[in-house]
């Protein structure tokens, strides 16, 4: 459980970072808060010959709050989020799912970049961005692109991110006033990845009619996805116990959940119905 | 053994919670564990181990790894041979009943039967390299047939975990008495269960790990580890590396914690400790977790098949059953966990007629020896599970069925009819259970508990009251040592060949001498674990060290007491009846001033050449005690616990957790208190969360933290702790063992709490390990077996 031998870099730039990732030809990684590449390293699934540490480049640890939406930079780190004030009322969903990641150490060195990168099914963070439809800005030696959450995963602990390509920021879509939401999981400890977590937010009309539902699922699929016909379930419709049960019936029906050490398929589509309930409930 | 003085009824030190002396360093970061001892220019060790779970080794080519730079050598067992005095490891704690060939090798030479067992040393300068080096060892398998399952395991036709085995059945044997057949034959009503065990691993949190350190100027080698038992490491050192005893020297520092897990020594140890003398060089091997859960014995299943005949009014009138006990690949230390399954069943309660067929089976796994309970947890599940379902048998309250069935106080000291292994009779020496049950049963309010229950199942939530009892034989014999001395500085020094593992052991022995001596605990030094220091010891393990460490250090405080006040009668010219130890000092009692420090006494006892020494006394301020044991004292324990099932997710949720144990005395109630919370935690996780994991080709399938979950703070309730203080008669202090009788009600108090929050469902729960999944299933399967109905 050491690390392979390797080198280490620390640019001072983006270009810099770029330029060191093409120039390695797929031998380098990059380094954020470490949280789960140290492991990685460590257990010598991966044997990078260069980390490239992004924690010189300036500006990526910022977190901006404008009319259009939440902008996080990469290395905005978990405890970033917990403590920001403004975050509370500008995007209440996003603070409440960060109870649920990891420990305080890790909460201390985890960022929102290497999250995404990471790209973990059962990860709150993912999940979120899926769910609210964030906007994912990368950059690469052919310049910057912009890369919607929902099609950024292309399966467990993989991307679509290119060889050379930087996460520098995601936003978040303006958070509505009055804007219902719930954040659901289930996980064996508290801290650990979940089993099934359900991250959800809509609006409602002046008859309290549901508005453009958005369900996202954690944990309990191959990568975070939507869960349409839950939502269609409930779209344009006034919520009660009925149509929650409805709606829960509907979700766990329509995801594809893995069969693994910690639960059969069976039992994490119990939970998701459960979550979806729930957090219907807290909404 | 001459009589010993008890303590008296009314001590002044034993009793008071007091701050653990061992704290200081340990919160400054100054404790010094394995990996902290300096070791300047000292290599370091990594094994390559089996990847497979049964095999032959075909080809092992070396020259890559042994050309990588850094390394100073790579071993196979071939290597290690001219300096063993055997491949395979010496017994540890020998017994007659075993085969010579049922140790693990040193190193494996040509075939590997389990997953982790070592084959390849690789020894270099740092452990990096050696990580780096071991990569490039090549090794060719043949697969052989793997045996996963300790009950197809046993069935005559069964592949062999090993191709020397005729059998993998280990013991076959019976514990019994009475005629349990005849008593079944008439018994008005017979309950059966079958039950499936679990306990898993030890999971210090420091790994194990040895330092070994040849030293050409003294001709020592001077070897740490991290170990439950320095002497008995010692004794398997000398004996398998043929080392005269006068050249080895074996120190436990601190250690980071046993639990089961370093109560003996390893095929690593030993390994490391020869790359040491073959090389001339200080080598040190460090444990890292991924190697702990495969090379670090565990405790896995148990099946058992039990019943048990009663009368109409639920009284016991025999029980008998079958148990398949799985042992893995090998016999490290002797096989007493199945024994001590075997042979406690029957518990606190009276029980006229008893068998237990034992089967103890080797699988293609790593091999199984004590993790805290050592076996007495799955006794204790088995019994209090026919406990609950007679009572659902006959309509009859838990409580009372129980209160029908245990040994009463009056009836104390209680001998059944079994041996233990010392083949002393099993004696329950004092205790008073039906107290404990009531204290148990009014702290967690049983009386209000039915409209607690009412009142959540109205809000569609499901709670559930367990409870359980235990008793737990604690201080295992035959012997502890201990040596205290009064230093002319004024320190006291105590050496003792038990060990501390971070229990507060050096505290409890420290204040145990305090009682005697008169000095504050701050002035005592307890070294243990310690081969140069005391030439024999046991170690730390079953409970036992307060009642046999303590009772050595009483012992040899008291022989020291009576030897200050001989002495300072005679230089202060007064009666010793009339003297007093108090603040370092011998003193006129009631006369602060007029005394003699026992610093000046212990300066005098080292005597003056031509003078003879003062008062007639032997030389020096101090005793030498070997405290002998053979019968054991019981602990016993009664919990209750409330909890919560969601029916939705599986999961269980503790509400409130009352433990009532009694440890006889209580040295210090701090550190008992901790060790009952250490227990309990432990059988929390036992029950909800650990499960060491294996797939049918015996691939370990949990082996990080990730997988294997222990229980962490937040999954934790207050855990409210109530001591009840029946003094054992068989040791001088009247104490008991604390940190298993914590573990054993756990598990089966837990799982009767869920079963009775899953009554609405009639659901039974029969598994000593429970994940939300089974929960859940097993909701379903009562919700199948309804509808069928
Ligand atoms: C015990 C434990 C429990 C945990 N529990 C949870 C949990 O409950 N929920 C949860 O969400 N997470 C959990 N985590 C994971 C944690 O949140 C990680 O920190 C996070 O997933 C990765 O972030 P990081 O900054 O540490 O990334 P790193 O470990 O530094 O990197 C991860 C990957 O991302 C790549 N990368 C990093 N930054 C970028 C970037 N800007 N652009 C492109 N690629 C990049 C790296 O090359 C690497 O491949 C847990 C981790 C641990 C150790």
């Amino acid at each position: 459980m050491k690390l392979p031998p390797l080198d280490y870099a620390l640019p001072r730039s983006l270009d810099e970072a770029i330029a060191l990732l093409s120039e390695s030809e797929g031998q380098a990684k990059l380094l954020a808060g470490g949280q789960s590449l140290m492991p990685t390293l460590a257990f010598r699934l991966a044997t990078p010959a260069l980390l490239i540490d992004l924690a010189a480049i300036p500006g990526l640890d910022r977190i901006e709050i404008t009319a259009a939406g939440v902008r996080l930079g990469a290395r905005v780190r978990w405890v970033d989020i917990e403590q920001s004030e403004p975050l509370r009322t500008a995007h209440p969903l996003l603070v409440a799912a960060m109870a649920h990641v990891a420990h305080y150490q890790i909460r201390n060195r985890g960022t929102v970049g290497g999250s995404l990168a990471h790209a973990d099914p059962a990860a709150e963070w993912p999940g979120l961005c899926v769910t609210c439809d964030a906007i994912i800005e990368v950059i690469g030696p052919a310049g910057s692109r912009l890369i919607e959450a929902g099609a950024f995963f292309s399966g467990p602990l993989s991307t679509h991110l290119a060889e050379a390509e930087i996460i520098t920021s995601i936003t978040l879509p303006a958070w509505p006033r009055g804007r219902r939401w719930g954040f659901q999981e289930f996980s064996r400890r508290r801290g650990d990845f979940a089993l099934a977590g359900i991250a959800l937010h809509y609006d409602t009309d002046a008859a309290g009619r549901v508005l453009d539902p958005h369900i996202g699922v954690i944990g309990a699929c191959h990568s975070p996805h939507r869960l349409r016909a839950a939502e269609q379930a409930i779209s344009g419709q006034v919520l009660d116990d009925v149509l929650i049960e409805a709606c829960a019936q509907a979700g766990s029906a329509e995801v594809d959940p893995p069969t693994d050490l910690h639960g059969s398929a069976r039992y994490r589509r119990a939970l998701v119905h459960a979550m979806l309930s729930r957090a219907l409930q807290q909404a | 053994m001459k009589p010993v003085a008890n303590l008296s009824p009314e001590p002044r030190v034993v009793g008071k919670r007091a701050r653990r002396i061992e704290d200081p360093s340990l919160l400054r970061g100054q404790g010094r564990y394995v990996d902290d001892v300096p070791a300047e220019h000292a290599l370091e060790v990594a094994f390559v181990r089996s990847p497979l779970a049964h095999a032959l080794i075909t080809r092992v080519d070396l020259t890559a790894a042994r050309a990588h730079p850094g390394v100073a050598a790579v071993y196979t067992a071939a290597d290690l041979a001219p300096i063993l005095t055997h491949p395979r490891m010496p017994f540890g704690f020998p017994t007659d009943a075993l085969p010579r060939n049922t140790t693990p090798w040193v190193l494996a030479i040509d075939e590997v039967a389990h997953v982790g067992e070592p084959i390849v040393m690789v020894v270099a300068d740092t452990r990096a390299i050696a990580e780096d080096a071991a990569g490039l060892v090549e090794i060719d398998y043949e697969s052989l047939p793997v045996v996963s399952d300790p009950r197809t395991a046993l069935q005559p036709d069964s592949p062999r975990v090993r191709r020397e085995l005729s059998s993998n059945v280990l013991q076959h044997y019976h514990v019994n008495y009475g005629d349990v057949n005849a008593a079944f034959a008439s018994a008005p009503r017979v309950f059966t269960e079958h039950f499936w065990q679990h306990r898993g691993l030890a999971s210090s949190i420091e790994c194990r790990g040895l330092f070994a350190r040849p030293d050409p100027a003294t001709n020592v080698l001077t070897v740490w580890s991290s170990t439950q038992m320095s002497h008995e490491l010692f004794r398997i050192l000398s004996e398998a590396l043929a080392l005269d005893e006068n050249t080895l020297r074996v120190i436990a520092p601190e250690v980071g914690g046993g639990f089961g897990g370093k109560f003996m020594a390893y095929c690593d140890e030993v390994a490391t400790v020869a790359a040491a003398m073959l090389l001339g060089r200080p080598v040190k091997w460090v444990e890292d977790r991924r190697e702990h859960f495969v090379g670090t014995i565990h405790e896995r299943d148990q099946f058992w098949a039990l019943e048990a005949a009663v009368d109409a009014e639920g009284h016991l009138l025999g029980v008998r059953g079958r148990m398949v006990h799985d042992h893995g690949a090998y016999t490290p230390q002797a096989t007493n966990v199945a024994y001590n399954s075997a042979s406690s069943v029957t518990g606190p309660y009276m029980v006229p007629h008893y068998d237990l067929e034992v089967f103890v089976v080797h699988t293609n796994m790593t091999p199984v020896a004590p993790v805290r309970g050592a076996g007495y947890p799955q006794a204790a599940f088995a019994m209090e599970r026919m406990m609950d379902r007679i009572a659902q048998g006959l309509g009859l309250d838990r409580a009372e069925v129980r209160l029908r069935n245990l040994v009463p106080t009056a009836k104390m000291p209680y001998t059944k009819p079994l041996k233990n292994r010392a083949g002393a009779p099993v004696t329950l020496d004092s205790g008073d259970y039906a107290a404990c049950q009531d204290i148990a049963l009014k702290a967690i309010d049983r009386a209000g508990f039915a409209a607690r229950q009412a009142a959540a199942l109205a809000q569609g939530r499901y709670i559930g009251l367990g409870l359980a009892h235990c008793v737990k034989p604690t201080g295992r014999g035959p012997y502890e040592t201990a040596v205290v001395r009064v230093q002319p500085s004024g320190r006291v020094s105590i050496y003792t060949g038990a060990l501390a593992m971070g229990q507060g052991l050096k505290t409890t022995l420290a204040i145990v001498c305090a009682e005697q001596l008169g000095v504050d605990l701050d002035s005592i030094d307890v070294m243990a674990g310690d081969t140069s220091l005391n030439a024999l010891g046991m170690g730390g393990f079953a409970s036992r060290q307060t009642i046999m460490a303590g009772s050595a250090v009483h012992v040899a405080s008291l022989e020291v007491r009576e030897k200050a006040l001989k002495v300072a009668s005679h230089l202060l010219e007064a009666a010793a009846e009339d003297l007093e130890l108090r603040d370092g000092r011998v003193q006129i009692a009631g006369v602060p001033g007029k005394g003699i420090k026992l610093a000046e006494i212990a300066r005098k006892l080292r005597g003056s050449p031509g003078y003879s020494m003062p008062g007639g006394v032997s030389p020096g301020l101090e005793a030498d005690s070997m405290y002998q044991a053979d019968i054991q004292c019981y602990a016993n324990a009664c919990h209750a616990c409330e909890v919560e099932v969601d029916i939705h997710t599986g999961e269980t949720r503790i509400l409130r957790y009352i433990a009532v144990q009694d440890s006889g005395r209580l040295v210090n109630p701090a550190t008992a208190e901790g060790q009952v919370h250490g227990g309990i935690v432990h059988g929390i996780g036992n029950t909800l969360f650990e499960w060491m994991r294996f797939d049918e080709e015996g691939q370990p399938l949990t082996t990080t933290f990730a997988d294997y979950l222990l229980t962490t703070a937040t999954e934790l309730p207050m855990i409210e702790v109530i001591f009840h203080e029946s003094p054992s008669p068989l040791n001088p202090l009247g104490v008991k063992g604390i940190g298993e009788a914590a573990t054993l009600p756990v598990a089966p108090a837990l799982v009767s709490a869920i079963e009775d929050a899953l009554g609405p469902f009639g659901v039974k729960v029969n598994d000593a390990t429970l994940s939300p999944v089974s929960v859940l299933s097993l909701l379903r399967g009562a919700a199948q077996a309804a509808a069928q109905a």
